[in-house]
């Protein structure tokens, strides 16, 4: 996943540049293949919280399967943020960075000791309570309603301030987001931070031989990805206007499992962009064929496990051959 | 430089180690030697912080250092290798090493930083990789490698640390002639920079390099001295063919 270290690393390699190109256009062409801007926003989004959950998954190999928790409280503390604290654009988004992060903090302490699938089942067990507790703390969360009616604040710089009513508006600012948080984990993952999360993927037990605090480690990279994964919640609530318990469902948690894994998220940093995109275009193009397609796709996830389990990436992906 | 006295190890009934007391001088290889079941990769185990001693007591350069964790005992100078490889698999050769260097593990958490622009530190990881006669293998992949030159590169990550102190678990376990003998020659090169505990069941091989050798059977020191006096040791003879089992 991550290239030899002594490799330099482009600041914004090909597929990032082009990844950005697609989205920086996607509003003048994709009328032209039958869908709409809006659904930009919705795959600009999940893919920064897909590819923040690979931080855990691909890069750290700690398989977290009640992410959507994270994502959840990141768009509730956005809204609840405007509603009682303060209305203003970055300090909402501030919030659900916030909230992501102080959640993954906490539920870290319990789980960085762990690997496999008892890391897995714990994360499952505190997905579930964030999400009973977002449905039974009604006077906080307003139950299974959520938290409706959010606006759309200003994008408030001082100098110009950018209304976010409009479509347009909200996308374009969400294009800023995502390529900023792309930029940022591209190069986390290739730094040397990046580079002993990944050598704690392969043998935990020779880094702390080496001298690495593991437990650390993968407490931050815990701590990181919710935190991200609270930035998608909070521009999901930006978008949707809303936050309710469904966004931090189980059910939200596998898609963004399936997402990275379909996409090849084990292997190359853009596997959670491909699956991302495969998931959405598989929703409003089968969509519109069959109510059914969530079960092709289902399909889809089980052969990719079954013939290629590292995922579309890894049709392209080329691994170094050993010399002879 | 290192001391353990009268370390005492048991998992659940069975008593694995029994006031058990080394020393290791500075500059100067020591072997320990013994039957399978003797005891030896439990005290390197212990040494090294994986698991901490029931009784006794552990120093490093007079500093007690009795059941620190691994990296706290890796920070201070002390590496060790694997009987069982413990490598990076998926890393080159050359990752497997510039992770392990204080280069790297310094700015461990540098979350930002590029290492390939550190010229510093990846010309100190391929010095060390050099050491141990891999810098042509240096992108390979550790899976790919052959059995020993795996074997050399469990040797390189544990000198990547730039420790003071190095134990060596079995270093040529199942090597053949050829590959023993690169072995032997780097660890003879080694003897010269770094202090090195290392444990062998190869007599021979052992004796052929250590300064002093200890003797562990039914997890006790049975004897202990330079490789001469040890050889006229008719227990040590019994011992290391099984016949005191």
């Amino acid at each position: 996943m991550i290239g030899a270290a002594d490799r330099r690393v482009p600041l914004a390699p090909v597929p990032m540049l082009a990844l950005f190109a697609a989205f920086a256009t996607l509003p003048w062409w994709i009328g032209a293949v039958g869908l709409y801007p809006y659904l930009g926003v919705e795959i600009m989004i999940w893919i920064v919280f897909a590819l923040g959950f690979n931080l855990l998954l691909g890069t750290s190999g700690l398989p977290s399967f009640g992410h959507g928790a994270y994502f959840g409280v990141g768009a509730y503390a956005f809204g609840l943020a405007q509603f009682n604290l303060h209305p203003g654009l970055w300090v909402c988004l501030a919030a659900a960075v916030a909230a992501g992060a102080a959640a993954g903090a906490l539920v870290a302490c319990f789980v960085s000791h762990r690997r496999g699938i008892y890391f897995a089942l714990l994360t499952i067990a505190f997905g579930q309570i964030l999400w009973f507790i977002a449905i039974k703390w009604h006077s906080v969360t307003r139950g299974e309603d959520g938290l409706l009616n959010i606006r759309r604040p200003e994008a408030d710089f001082g100098v110009v301030a950018w209304s976010l009513h409009s479509n347009e508006a909200l996308y374009a600012f969400c294009f800023a987001v995502f390529a900023f948080t792309v930029l940022v984990l591209w190069r986390l993952v290739h730094s040397p931070y990046g580079r002993v999360l990944a050598a704690i993927r392969q043998n935990e037990t020779r880094a702390r031989f080496v001298g690495y605090n593991v437990w650390l480690f993968k407490w931050t990279a815990f701590t990181l990805s919710a935190a991200v994964a609270g930035l998608a919640g909070g521009l999901f609530a930006l978008a949707q206007q809303s936050a309710y318990p469904n966004v931090m469902s189980l059910h939200q948690s596998g898609l963004v499992v399936m997402m990275t894994l379909i996409g090849g998220g084990l292997v190359s940093f853009w596997g959670p962009v491909l699956g991302t995109v495969l998931f959405f275009l598989a929703r409003d193009l089968l969509g519109a064929y069959t109510e059914a397609w969530l079960l092709w796709y289902g399909l889809l996830f089980m052969l990719v496990v079954l013939f290629k389990p590292e995922g579309i990436a890894g049709l392209f992906h080329v691994r170094s051959k050993p010399s002879a | 430089m290192f001391e353990a006295s009268h370390l005492h190890k048991r998992f659940g009934a069975h008593v694995v180690l029994e006031d058990v007391s080394l020393r290791f001088a500075a500059g100067r290889l020591t072997g320990i030697m013994g039957p399978n079941g003797a005891g030896k990769t439990t005290c390197f185990n212990l040494l090294t912080g994986r698991y901490a001693p029931d009784r006794g007591r552990v120093t490093f350069e007079g500093r007690d250092i009795t059941g620190l964790p691994p990296r706290a005992i890796a920070r201070l100078g002390i590496s060790r290798s694997f009987q069982i490889m413990n490598l990076f698999d998926e890393y080159s050769a050359l990752d497997n090493v510039l992770v392990a260097t204080p280069g790297v593990r310094r700015r461990g958490f540098a979350a930002l930083a590029d290492l390939s622009r550190d010229r510093a530190v990846l010309a100190r990881a391929r010095e060390q990789l050099a050491r141990v006669g891999l810098e042509a293998r240096a992108a390979v992949r550790a899976k790919d490698l052959s059995y020993g030159e795996r074997r050399a590169l469990e040797i390189g990550v544990g000198l990547a640390a730039e420790p003071r102190l190095l134990f060596l678990d079995e270093p040529t376990a199942g090597l053949g002639t050829e590959g023993m003998a690169r072995i032997a020659q780097l660890i003879a090169e080694l003897k010269s920079s770094i202090t090195l505990v290392m444990i062998e069941h190869d007599m021979k091989f052992l004796f052929g390099l250590a300064d002093h050798i200890y003797v562990m059977h039914w997890g006790q020191v049975i004897a202990e001295g330079a490789p001469a006096t040890l050889r006229a040791n008719p227990w040590v003879r019994r011992s290391n063919l099984g016949e005191l089992g």
